[in-house]
């Protein structure tokens, strides 16, 4: 089971977040509908350092930005 | 035989127990193990795959043989390990993998064809015509304990707990590192798999610091949070660890065992070493057992497994055992591999002599010694051979926990590669005492990160200290050397798979199956290896051993399953007034996670029956519906309608307070996520209602989006689903009823049309009552705070018992909505429904700002002619309610190919005949046209039609 890093409650078990995947950035909507489609659907599923989401749910409920190795489960800073 | 004094047993305390179905008895402090030596039992077992009859061969979690069946109370375990379980009064214990029994197996003339059944046979033999053709006879010939189809009825309990330090293992070298981080300060766990601290100090004679080692043990632990009977099984992330504590010994009976997890953030590997076999020929006769496990048998349990007794080793370690074995008045004779050989008294030691073969029926009777190239013999009669090969350190957890290994030629040994991690004892190859609490004070303090002025613990050096001479097995053609006792692999069975190409050690343990019986090769596994390092010509630090993994032990899953198992695996929510729902009679089922009244069949009624009584009454005089499960969140805030509307597909800033208006919420992907009645309370406060399974999920979504895409708006989201009881009162009469609740709330179409939302007190109890239908009647939804949902529920049935009210459940109202063609989030819909499906597209063209999904719908997939539509389907037989999921099909010539499928079907009671929903492609460009259904094999026709099927005008549900 993971530690991960709560920005406001500090270190807690992995049980008690929920993992939100890659965070895209939202283009505008005039962008083309490739732009649009790569920002919906692809991912880049790295192996390795991996920016993801993760939502505290199970205590303050903030979402925030982790980076992770995906490989050793390293959190790095 | 049993000893008449010594051992850490309870002789005041004598335990019946059965074993095959004679009785024996023990003595309190007695594993089965022990307590079947005492009683001179010689065969405990028969091995997996040639049905040899085995004896005990160690005394802890190494035991490769010793697997019984063991039946206490009303709890039965296949498939226990019979060094491990502590015995008590009453046990029933058997053999296992033998009939009629273990010492008498028919299945043993299996050993005779062992020519015929080498390493692999099986996918050499059993190829024609399949595998799965031979499998049933071979699994039933094979295998172990029976399992029985008793439901557990033990509790599983699961625990966390944290610690700066977590020391494995309550030896010498692990206390000794917890005595030290305690005194630097640390907070420290000590988990330990046996009974009780001490490890190897339980049986050896040593003294610490002037005293008896189990003093210093007693002293040293008080105090201490030490964790017995406790196996550290898996070492995880981020310093976690998984333990499962044997409860046996619990005071409540046999309990089953608890699941721990332990965070730590440091851990001191104290996991210490693991003695091997000997391989020479025959070496798998009951009556040979690894050297301390005979002498942990002598101190633990006073038991004397033999009296003429020869001690076989390569390395100074068994000397001991020689030597307590002489104290405890067996004739003792030691054969060492080495060349050199000192003189113990009263003891005769043969140097450069090995077992070469032994002998006898039902247990051993003579063992030949010689020198290892076998030119020359010596039958000596001996009725107990204990044997070691040398140590392997217990490097499992550590090498689970990422460290890696050396091979120590010196040592013959896998030793850990220390690089930021604590180990101490005998995992690192440490054989001597003052040596392995040196090194385990050391690694406290290094645990702790503090100095400490505490003193390391002492003791005297110990007398033999001299190198091991590695023995692998013998070359001897034409002999059975056993390398794996429980799966049945001999030191032929490893070469002939070097010879066939399995070089790895990977592939060497899958086709020979070594180390992957229960006890996972704990005593073979190194043998194994250092024989097929020698057989492809590779260093054995090149052959490297198989990769650890959890778990250490074999553990239950129903440990693991903890509580969350049968009705708590996954608990369904209760409505407010479940007790209520469950008196008038109703069906409870699970509908997205709540416990919900399907229908309430009266006595002898079908569910049909009952759902068409109930929706015919709530179509012509008035129902009564629990909707408190479907969702509440309160949204608050300056910005609470902008936010609304970039989330919302449907325009929600516009909506005057006090009004309802039914909206879609999307994916990104444009796709419909939910739907539900949005209602504004106030300028700066909305009430949504989500489907009832998708609350936590719509509140998850608002949160992303106001935390990560627009974190300056001022608005906050609240669920209080679980604050309110809503009960809908549907039908033509539901407006008096309503009324007569009191609280003088204008309930007139006027002051409150349909869509529109009111609040009133009850007395002292705040009510709010909207006018919102899922039926296509006048409907009301009123709701109270859940404490007095019973009240409110019990009022409303007596007010409305004239009128003829009767509640409907889950089942009725999805017949009420299908006659009016409203959707079912997630049953008429799909993962790719987009709004233009269902046909509304209103939104789309009329809102400009960029809410959550809509450039997705403007995409060339998004705006396809041809995509499904949801339409209305009246079958050509109306008897006939079609399956949901029958396809819609286009007939061209001879093939078929689909048009979309239907999503809702049922026979409606107020039009007498079958109507259906259905996503068909161009469906409102079909209109009026007639198609084919196929499922199934069997073909029929439809219409296609508007969705609405009931009072289309809207009449019924206005006014």
């Amino acid at each position: 089971m993971l530690a991960l890093p709560c920005p406001h409650c500090g270190t807690r078990d992995e049980a008690e977040f929920q993992f939100g995947g890659e965070p895209a950035i939202r283009p505008p909507s005039a962008v083309t509908d490739t732009v649009w489609a790569e920002y919906v659907y692809m991912r880049s599923n790295e192996k390795g350092p991996h920016r993801e989401l993760w939502c505290h749910a199970g205590g303050c409920g903030q979402w925030f930005v982790l980076t992770r190795n995906t490989a050793t489960h390293a959190v790095l800073p | 035989m049993r000893l008449a004094s010594g051992g850490r047993i309870d002789r005041a305390k004598k335990l019946s127990f059965t074993w095959n179905g004679t009785a024996l008895t023990g003595f309190t402090g007695d594993t089965i193990a022990s307590a079947l030596l005492a009683n001179g039992v010689k065969i405990v077992a028969r091995s997996f795959k040639y049905h040899r009859p085995r004896g005990v061969f160690a005394a802890w979690v190494d035991e490769p043989n010793a697997v019984v069946d063991v039946r206490y109370g009303d709890q039965h375990d296949p498939n226990a390990r019979a060094t491990l379980v502590s015995l008590r009064d009453g046990m029933v214990v058997a053999g296992v993998n033998g009939y009629p029994s273990v010492a008498h197996d028919a299945a043993g003339a299996l050993d005779l064809l062992h020519r015929f059944l080498p390493a692999g046979f099986y996918y050499k033999t059993f190829m024609t015509p399949s595998w799965q053709s031979y499998e049933p006879q071979i699994r039933a010939m094979a295998g172990l304990g029976q399992v029985g189809d008793a439901i557990e009825t033990r509790a599983f309990e699961t625990r966390t707990a944290r610690c700066d330090v977590l020391v494995i293992g309550a030896g010498p070298a692990g206390l000794a590192a917890a005595r030290a981080a305690q005194a630097a300060g640390a907070s420290v766990i000590v988990a330990d798999d046996r009974p009780e601290p001490g490890g190897s100090l339980l049986w050896d004679t040593a003294t610490i610091d002037g005293a008896p080692a189990l003093d210093w043990v007693g002293a040293t632990t008080a105090g201490m949070r030490v964790l017995s009977r406790s196996t550290v099984f898996g070492a995880y992330d981020h310093g976690s660890f998984a333990v499962l504590e044997d409860r046996a010994a619990a005071p409540a009976g046999w309990a089953g065992p608890r699941l721990w997890v332990i965070r730590a953030a440091q851990v001191v590997f104290a996991t210490g070493a693991i003695e091997r076999p000997l391989v020479f020929p025959d070496n798998d006769r009951p009556g040979i057992m690894s050297a301390n496990a005979v002498l942990a048998y002598l101190r633990q349990h006073a038991v004397l497994p033999g009296r003429r007794v020869i001690v076989a080793t390569n390395n100074d370690s068994a000397y001991a055992t020689a030597i307590a074995l002489r104290d405890a008045g067996a004739a003792v004779e030691i054969a060492d591999a080495r060349a050199e050989a000192p003189n113990i008294e009263g003891i005769r030691v043969r140097p450069a002599s090995v077992p070469l073969g032994t002998g006898g029926r039902g247990g051993l009777a003579w063992v030949d010694l010689g020198p290892c190239d076998g030119s020359r013999r010596e039958r000596v009669p001996a009725d107990l051979l204990a044997v070691s090969g040398g140590w392997s350190p217990a490097v499992h957890l550590f090498s689970q926990a990422g460290g890696a290994l050396r091979w120590d030629e010196a040592l013959a040994a896998f030793v850990p590669v220390a690089a930021g991690q604590h180990v101490a004892g005998s995992v690192t190859g440490a054989w001597d005492l003052a040596t392995c609490l040196a090194q385990g004070h050391r690694a406290g303090l290094d645990a702790a990160g503090r100095a400490s002025d505490l003193a390391a613990p002492h003791a005297p050096a110990s007398a033999l200290a001299r190198p091991i001479l590695p023995l692998w097995g013998l070359d001897l053609p034409g002999t059975r050397q056993w390398v794996d006792y429980q799966n049945d692999v001999t030191a032929k069975d490893v070469r002939l798979a070097a010879s066939e190409g399995y070089r790895s050690v990977e592939h060497l343990k899958r086709y020979t199956t070594l180390g992957m019986a229960t006890d996972q090769g704990k005593t073979s596994n190194v043998n194994g290896l250092a024989i097929l390092a020698d057989a492809t010509g590779q260093a054995i630090q090149d052959v490297g051993t198989t990769k650890f993994r959890p778990p250490f032990t074999p553990v239950p899953l129903a440990a693991i399953a903890g509580l969350r198992a049968g009705a708590l695996f996954a608990p369904l929510r209760h409505l407010p007034v479940h007790d209520d729902h469950v008196a008038l009679g109703a069906e409870m089922r699970d509908y997205g996670g709540w416990a919900r009244p399907a229908c309430y069949r009266g006595i002898g009624e079908t569910t049909a029956a009952a759902v068409k009584r109930e929706a015919t009454n709530a179509r012509f005089r008035v129902g009564l519906f629990d909707g408190s499960s479907l969702g509440k969140i309160e949204v608050q805030g300056p910005d609470a309608a902008a936010f609304l509307n970039l989330m919302y597909y449907n325009e929600v800033a516009n909506l005057r307070p006090g009004r309802l208006r039914y909206c879609l919420l999307l994916r990104e992907t444009g796709v419909v996520y939910d739907d539900g009645v949005v209602a504004r309370l106030a300028p700066d406060h909305y009430l949504l209602s989500p489907s009832s399974s998708h609350t936590a999920g719509v509140l998850a979504m608002l949160e992303l989006w106001h935390q990560t895409e627009y974190p300056t708006m001022q608005v906050s989201f609240h669920d209080v689903t679980a604050a309110w009881a809503t009960f809908a009162v549907s039908g033509p009469k539901s407006r008096e009823i309503v009324m007569a609740l009191g609280g003088g709330a204008d309930l007139s179409e006027q002051a409150l049309p349909h869509m529109a939302m009111t609040k009133t007190m009850l007395g002292a109890v705040p009510c709010r009552i909207a006018r919102v239908s899922f039926t296509g009647e006048r409907s009301y939804e009123v709701s109270v705070p859940s404490g007095y949902a019973h009240s409110l529920w019990r009022r409303l049935l007596d007010l409305g018992e004239k009128a003829g009210i009767m509640p409907y459940g889950i089942e009725s109202l999805s017949v009420l909505r299908a006659e009016k063609g409203y959707i079912l989030i997630g049953t008429d819909t799909d993962g790719m429904t987009l709004p233009v499906d269902l046909g509304l597209e209103g939104p789309l063209r009329a809102k400009k700002i960029d809410f959550v999904g809509k450039r997705s719908l403007l995409t060339p997939d998004a705006t396809r002619p041809d995509r499904r539509q949801l339409v209305g389907l009246l079958p050509a037989d109306p008897a006939v309610v079609p399956v949901p999921g029958t396809h819609a099909v286009l007939r061209d010539g001879g093939g078929q190919r689909s048009l979309g499928w239907i999503t809702t079907a049922c026979r409606s009671p107020v039009l007498q005949r079958s109507v259906a929903l259905g996503m068909i492609e161009s469906g409102r460009a079909r209109m009026g046209e007639t198609i084919d259904l196929f499922h199934l094999g069997q073909f029929s026709r439809a219409t296609i039609v508007a969705t609405c099927f009931y009072d289309p005008a809207g009449e019924k549900l206005h006014g």
